[in-house]
């Protein structure tokens, strides 16, 4: 019923571009997908760095990360044979801001502002701060950094829409009407702005002075007042960054599991890709089962299995028949998943991986997945991990 | 008068907030959802919420996306009504507006200006101040002499943040010392750190979501939060014998014995397929061991344990109904 996706070839991928984006919702495997192609990528001759967020603990040592690190460092244990080495980091998302901060400010500004409680709170825990500050530190490794490639996890945001959403928020959010009114007062224009200007401005501080108190108040003020100096920087890099998205030389990977929810946010986020013109490569579809066994379908199997204990003979038959009945079943499940993925958006590639018995965590385990990758679809029978 | 939900003698007697939390992929929407279903039966009434804007309530429930608005969603087992309510930040805070200042067209008007946006997503800690106030309200509220809801279900933030969202009074420090954003975090934290809330972390049996689980249970104790029960999700029963398991696990299946067993089910066995199957039994077995593990982990934990079965095909509503009996049979409502 429905045809086969196109395969997307993934070593061509990982041979030729310069930036490779990992997307998708939430507990899907992005990290460890971004890991694996980077460390395949290395090993195929490239000097790889991949920036990695919020990684699992025992992953992020296999890289060799043991804490939050802005620069790059080399991962041990890389065969770099082919002349690629593999370089990783684990975004700081308070330290890239502050770092923002102090480049654009003079010493004292920045200390005014880094010790701004709202500026601590932006700094923290504002929606998009992280995804703002990835794409941030993407800028940097690209203006600054001497890679072939360099693959990117994205922050794992409750939707995959955020990465794209969430900077242009965050900086249409600093440069907005409400900040131009707060500071209004200082440099306004005309009379009727000037009124309905006032107007605002004296709602807003009546509404932030009842909710938050006096104090409150005039840390926002302070906070706006100072942090004006560094917004036009925001936009700018902001949209310096997503054009770097926007060129031949980069790459997306949409990353999902063969689940409902998963494949939702990845049908999203491949149509708001194609509307932004960004170049999608594919999507990775992990923890795809697999039957060792195709030919016995789980009918036939649960059969066999039921047949067996009715006769109250051959234990081992029947529960070995039970479990192909529920693995074969689960890998027509998926199939169905990814078929139903594909006819809605034909024209892009997809590559499975195979589910993996226990969580990755050395570097022998991401080379497995790269291999999986760069086959296109994994292995009649998964390996034990 | 508070009347108990579900069954007479459940464990969460006097809970009356009950909030799901659990890493991504655990299937805590799913779990939520299924305990105010559990939490309903025999006449009872629950109110489902969700915080985070993904509208996955509604998902679940197959329904069109909800509104600001308390609606209902569902029919519990032997009668109840599930509602379901999706909190908006913004709304939430337009309600607050208007309720004790009866400023909503003004609460409009600021919200044109980015105002409200400003207010939800930056000062800090108001957005979570918010959105657990909404739930407080929901779970105070009276109805002819009794709480509207008997018991509210939170479809809360993933274990990574949880303790830091309920933790509204910390997290408002910083910015408001004094006035009603204050009052309001204080009387919340009564809410969440009395025996009415129970907080339940919802896993699965592999390695990242059961460390999160433990993590996650040892910040909320240590944030004084009333951690509630471990409700492991999508279990798997063991297929084969204890013997056969510990055998095959060693990589060790009979393929004499499974060949002739086949044979007598009309199975083909050639040595492809004994040698397919005896992987597949390997794995099995091996993945059996590795959440053998991981349960031992979690019983460490000392909270009360519910299992739910891996369903076969994704959660439908009948899966819920199936999830929210297995619930109930386990004492959780």
């Amino acid at each position: 019923m429905n045809g086969k996706p196109p395969t997307l070839d993934v070593d061509h991928m990982l041979d030729s571009a310069e930036i490779v984006v990992c997307c998708g919702a939430g507990g899907v495997g992005k990290t460890t997908t971004a890991a694996a192609l980077a460390l395949r990528a290395a090993e195929r001759g490239r000097r790889t760095v991949v920036m990695t967020i919020d990684p699992a603990k025992r992953l992020a040592q296999s890289m060799g990360l043991n804490e939050l690190t802005n620069e790059p460092s080399v991962v041990e244990g890389v065969d770099t044979a082919a002349g690629g080495e593999l370089q990783a980091m684990m975004l700081d998302m308070k330290r890239t801001f502050d770092e923002l901060v102090i480049s654009h400010s003079d010493p004292q500004r920045a200390e005014q502002i880094l010790a701004n409680p709202f500026y601590v709170a932006l700094s923290n825990s504002f929606a998009g701060t992280q995804e703002y500050m990835a794409m941030e530190k993407l800028g940097q490794l690209k203006r600054d950094g001497d890679w072939d490639l360099i693959v990117v996890d994205t922050p794992p945001s409750r939707s995959a829409l955020d990465f794209l959403d969430a900077p242009q928020r965050m900086s249409g959010f600093l440069e907005g009407r409400l900040i131009r009114i707060l500071l209004a007062p200082a440099k306004a224009g005309g009379k009727a702005y000037l009124k309905f200007i006032s107007v605002g401005v004296n709602m807003i501080t009546d509404l932030l002075n009842r909710l938050l108190g006096a104090q409150a108040l005039k840390d926002l003020s302070r906070f706006v007042s100072s942090f004006e100096s560094i917004f036009g920087g925001f936009q700018e890099r902001a949209e310096r960054t997503y054009a770097l998205l926007q060129q031949p030389g980069t790459s997306f990977l949409v990353v999902a599991a063969p689940e409902r929810d998963a494949l939702r946010e990845a049908s999203y986020f491949a149509e708001r890709l194609e509307d932004e013109e960004m170049p999608l490569a594919g999507l990775v579809l992990n923890r795809v089962h697999s039957t060792a066994v195709p030919r016995l379908s789980p009918e036939r199997a649960l059969a066999g299995a039921e047949a067996l204990e009715e006769a109250e003979e051959e234990p081992l038959a029947a529960a070995v028949l039970r479990v192909h009945a529920d693995r074969a079943g689960a890998a027509l499940r998926d199939r169905r998943m990814r078929d139903r993925f594909t006819s809605a958006h034909p024209g892009v590639a997809v590559v499975e991986v195979a589910a993996q018995a226990g969580d990755v965590h050395d570097l022998d385990g991401l080379r497995i997945i790269g291999a999986d990758l760069a086959a296109g679809a994994p292995a009649a029978m998964p390996t034990a991990g | 008068m508070t009347t108990p939900a579900g069954s007479p003698q459940h464990d969460w007697h006097d809970v009356r907030l009950h909030v799901v939390t659990g890493k991504g992929g655990t299937g805590k929407t799913t779990v939520a959802a299924a305990l105010a279903l559990a939490l309903a039966s025999g006449g009872k009434r629950t109110l489902l919420t969700e915080v985070e804007g993904r509208q996955g309530i509604a998902q679940l429930f197959d329904s069109p996306p909800l509104p600001y608005e308390e609606r209902k969603v569902a029919v519990a087992p032997r009668g109840g009504d599930v509602f379901a309510l999706a909190i908006d930040p913004e709304e939430a805070l337009l309600e607050y507006l208007e309720m004790f200042y009866n400023m909503r067209r003004a609460g409009r008007v600021l919200k044109r200006l980015g105002a409200i946006d400003f207010a939800t997503t930056i000062a800090p800690g108001l957005r979570d101040v918010l959105l657990t106030g909404k739930v407080k309200e929901s779970v105070t509220r009276g109805r002819r002499g009794g709480p509207q809801y008997d018991a509210v279900v939170l479809d809360a933030p993933p274990t990574g943040r949880i303790a830091r969202f309920l933790n509204v009074n910390a997290e408002v420090a910083g910015l408001a010392r004094m006035g009603p954003v204050k009052n309001q975090a204080d009387s919340v934290m009564d809410l969440l750190r009395s025996p009415r809330t129970a907080v339940h972390v919802v896993t699965i049996l592999e390695e990242m979501p059961v460390q999160e689980t433990i993590d996650g249970v040892r910040e909320l104790e240590e944030a004084d939060l009333p951690v509630g029960a471990v409700i492991v999700n999508m279990t798997r029963t063991p297929l084969l014998s204890a013997a056969d398991l510990a055998r095959a696990a060693a990589g060790d299946v009979d393929r004499e014995e499974l060949s002739r067993g086949l044979k007598a089910a009309g199975i083909e066995a050639g040595p492809s397929v004994v040698g397919g199957l005896t992987a597949e039994a390997v794995e099995h077995a091996r993945r059996v061991q590795l959440e053998e593990r991981e349960r031992d982990e979690l019983a460490e934990l000392e909270r009360p344990t519910y299992e739910l079965p891996l369903l076969a095909d994704s959660v439908d509503l009948g899966g819920l109904y199936h999830l929210a009996e297995s619930l109930i049979e386990q004492g959780a409502a």
